[in-house]
């Protein structure tokens, strides 16, 4: 709990304009990974700026999923993974043996590529992770955290009504909406989204796009996508990863517009993936 | 053109698109793999349904039971002790055989009955009817001194006389009831003094050796503690090895090896187990033969590993997302495995469980390892009482002559029956019940 307020100290120290506000939030140095012996990413340096949106691009299997999974340590699941460098999130490093992996997934929410909510009402899905986390102080105090949740994920106005219906009976954008309220609801600093829109259709999509740039203002992002004008539409800045590699990162204007390596090029061009 | 496509098949494999006689040929072999699955059906359902008939049409008089109704005098004079006094120890002794004949023959209206005449009354009545009319009198001392009337339960032979299994006309020498029993039967008869009743004593009474005395009742406290036993020991076991082998273990070469030897477990056969329990529990750990822990313990061995492979495919089943969403938001693996995956799992796990114990209560070869083959006449009141267990009491009427004992054999078949029955229908019924969440 004390953890998670220094954080949220610290989140707003850029906007009170203290000197370290150009510090990113999350660093990568070196970051290589392996399943079993078979190696998916090479020495990943990436600096992911605080309260903007970082894409992730590249064509299948180049290893964006992989890098994305290792900043909330989610790889550890898997039992043949193994992962080498230095990933700090606000200088602390995630892989440090004294960090608490459950205490950082709280700090880095997640939303996955099909929307998963749990098969309990919308309600026990956003009330989950503050309740295993301990942040909820009561019953009306749980209620004022799903309501904000919600509102935040966009969704309270269509569901304020049925909070304790199955999660399940949404459709797949709101679903989706109700994942990104639950990631929420834990106060992470940073939420990963893994393709969030790739099994959506494009009104859901557009929904989902605004809402990343809402949370843009309060959250930091990093996104993995498939669509290169998703990309384009809602990241700041921009990775281009090519089978195992990251070839070129930057603004996502520069990338787009004028992109320096040849792969990134052809890629964005449409030449390949 | 449409020929386009057909002249490249044909260039292909020198044959047409959409050949008729090939075409013939793939309806035809559907077809004929319809007609088999209906025929191996067909004939699944037909053996089934003998199997039913044969049990129930030999088994279902096994739930009457031909009483005979006496009015017994019950003289103060025959439960007085040397002394006069009636006491408890006094009840206990009185000649309760001779006050049922006295009975049965005033009813009959014989003034002075011959010895063989003697004899041939007794061959009416069960021989537990001194047992059914001391309880009478145990339960209510007031009835001494007066005449009641009491329904006792008539012999073996002439229940079956009733229920049609012995004939009539079979020439007297070679009947067991002769023509003088007979004509007092039919005496019986049409006076309303005999007649089939239910068959209580089937479900209250222990073992015997008179087929109207033999009932199911330490059977099925037998039966009923080992269930309970094999639920309180192999489900929890069974359930938390199978979440430790799915959620945790490491996957190497130890846990291979444990995986393969509890697939083997399942299919090991039962009597193995009995040999098992017998050099374990009662060797070694020198537990009571006969007693039902030692036959739930058994059982519970013998249905760990079904219970372990059910849990492990219903965890597996578990959509993986459901894990990656709790992990996601920071639950650890305790926590998603017990708020998420095991209650997803549990509509597999019931059913796995269930079926399981409905084969632990069917298994009768580990049972005999351990003795659970006695003569109990008395209910244990705890699973360290010698008991026996239903399919094995089923064994034991089955290798008994008597026309009683084949009915009841048959009988005790289909209470066993009815059980599984019971038990798999529940297991229908969780299923539906908790699979309605998703």
């Amino acid at each position: 709990m004390e953890q998670i307020a220094t954080s949220a100290t610290a989140e707003t120290a850029p906007m009170s304009g203290v000197a370290n506000g150009e510090a990113p939030k999350v660093t990568a140095r070196d970051v290589c990974v392996f399943y079993g012996a078979k190696q998916a990413l090479f020495d990943v340096n990436l600096d992911v700026p605080r309260n903007s949106v970082t894409a992730l691009i590249g064509p299948s299997g180049c290893g964006k999923s992989t890098f994305l999974r290792c900043l909330n340590r989610m790889n550890d699941t898997i039992p043949i993974c193994r992962v080498t460098g230095k990933i700090e999130l606000d200088e602390q490093d995630i892989y440090d043996r004294d960090l608490d992996v459950v205490e950082l997934r709280a700090r880095v929410g997640m939303v996955f590529q099909k929307p998963n909510p749990f098969p309990k009402s919308i309600f026990d899905n956003i009330a989950y992770g503050p309740r295993i986390h301990g942040l909820v102080r009561d019953k009306t105090h749980l209620e004022e955290i799903v309501e904000t949740s919600l509102e935040k994920a966009g969704l309270w106005k269509e569901v304020k009504d049925r909070v304790h219906e199955p999660g399940t009976g949404l459709s797949g954008g709101q679903q989706q909406r109700l994942c990104i309220a639950r990631a929420i609801a834990t106060t992470p600093d940073v939420i990963l989204m893994d393709e969030p829109c790739s099994a959506l259709d494009p009104i859901a999509t557009a929904k989902v796009e605004e809402l990343i740039h809402e949370l843009r203002q309060n959250y930091t992002i990093v996104i993995v996508t498939h669509s290169m004008q998703q990309a384009r539409r809602v990241s700041q800045k921009t990775a281009f990863f090519h089978i195992g590699y990251l070839v070129e990162v930057g603004d996502t204007e520069q990338i787009f517009e004028n992109p320096q390596d040849k792969r990134t090029q052809d890629y964005i061009m449409g030449r390949f993936g | 053109m449409a020929t386009t496509q057909d002249t490249l098949h044909a260039a292909a494999d020198g044959r047409k698109l959409n050949d008729p006689a090939m075409l013939k040929r793939r309806y035809a072999a559907e077809w004929r793999f319809k007609a088999y699955g209906l025929g191996a059906l067909g004939i699944a359902l037909f053996f089934l349904v003998v199997l039913f008939y044969s049990i129930i049409s030999q088994g279902w008089t096994a739930f009457l039971q031909t009483n005979i109704k006496l009015d017994v005098a019950l003289n103060e004079a025959d439960f007085q002790d040397a002394d006069g006094q009636i006491t408890e120890q006094s009840i206990r002794v009185a000649d309760y055989t001779k006050m049922a004949r006295d009975a049965l023959q005033s009813t009959l209206g014989l003034e002075s009955p011959t010895r063989p005449e003697k004899r041939d009354l007794r061959g009416l009545l069960s021989r537990g009817v001194d047992v059914q009319i001391r309880n009478k009198i145990e339960s209510d001392r007031s009835v001494i001194g007066q005449t009641v009337p009491v329904w006792v339960l008539a012999n073996g032979e002439v229940d079956a006389l009733i229920k049609g299994s012995i004939d009539r006309n079979t020439p007297e020498e070679r009947r067991q009831l002769n023509n003088k029993q007979l004509a007092w039967i039919d005496k019986l008869i049409a006076e309303g003094r005999l007649e089939k009743q239910f068959n209580t004593g089937l479900f209250t009474y222990g073992a015997s050796s008179q087929p109207e005395t033999a009932g199911l009742a330490v059977a099925l406290i037998g039966s009923f503690f080992m269930m309970l036993i094999v639920a309180l020991v192999a489900v929890p076991i069974g359930v938390a090895a199978a979440a430790y082998l799915e959620e945790f273990a490491p996957k190497n070469t130890f846990t291979d090896i444990i995986e393969v030897n509890i697939n083997n477990l399942a299919a090991v056969p039962s009597i193995v187990f009995g040999l098992l329990g017998l050099a374990v529990f009662i060797n070694f750990m020198g537990l009571p033969r006969s007693a039902s822990l030692v036959g739930g313990l058994v059982l519970s061995l013998m249905t760990l590993p079904t219970v372990i492979i059910a849990t492990r495919a219903a965890i597996r089943a578990v959509p993986p997302s459901i894990r990656e969403a709790a992990l996601g938001v920071g639950a650890s693996k305790m926590q998603t495995l017990f708020h998420h995956v095991l209650p997803l799992a549990l509509p597999g796990i019931l059913t796995g469980t269930i079926i399981g114990l409905v084969q632990a209560l069917g298994e009768t070869a580990p049972l005999l390892m351990i003795g659970l083959v006695a003569f109990v006449v008395d209910y244990p009141t705890t699973p360290l009482d010698p008991a026996t267990a239903l399919p094995v009491q089923i064994y034991m009427w089955a290798s008994s002559a008597e026309r009683g004992f084949v009915e009841r054999t048959m009988g005790a078949t289909i209470v066993l029956l009815m059980f599984l029955f019971v038990m798999n229908a529940a297991a229908v019924y969780l299923r539906r019940k908790f699979e309605r969440k998703w």
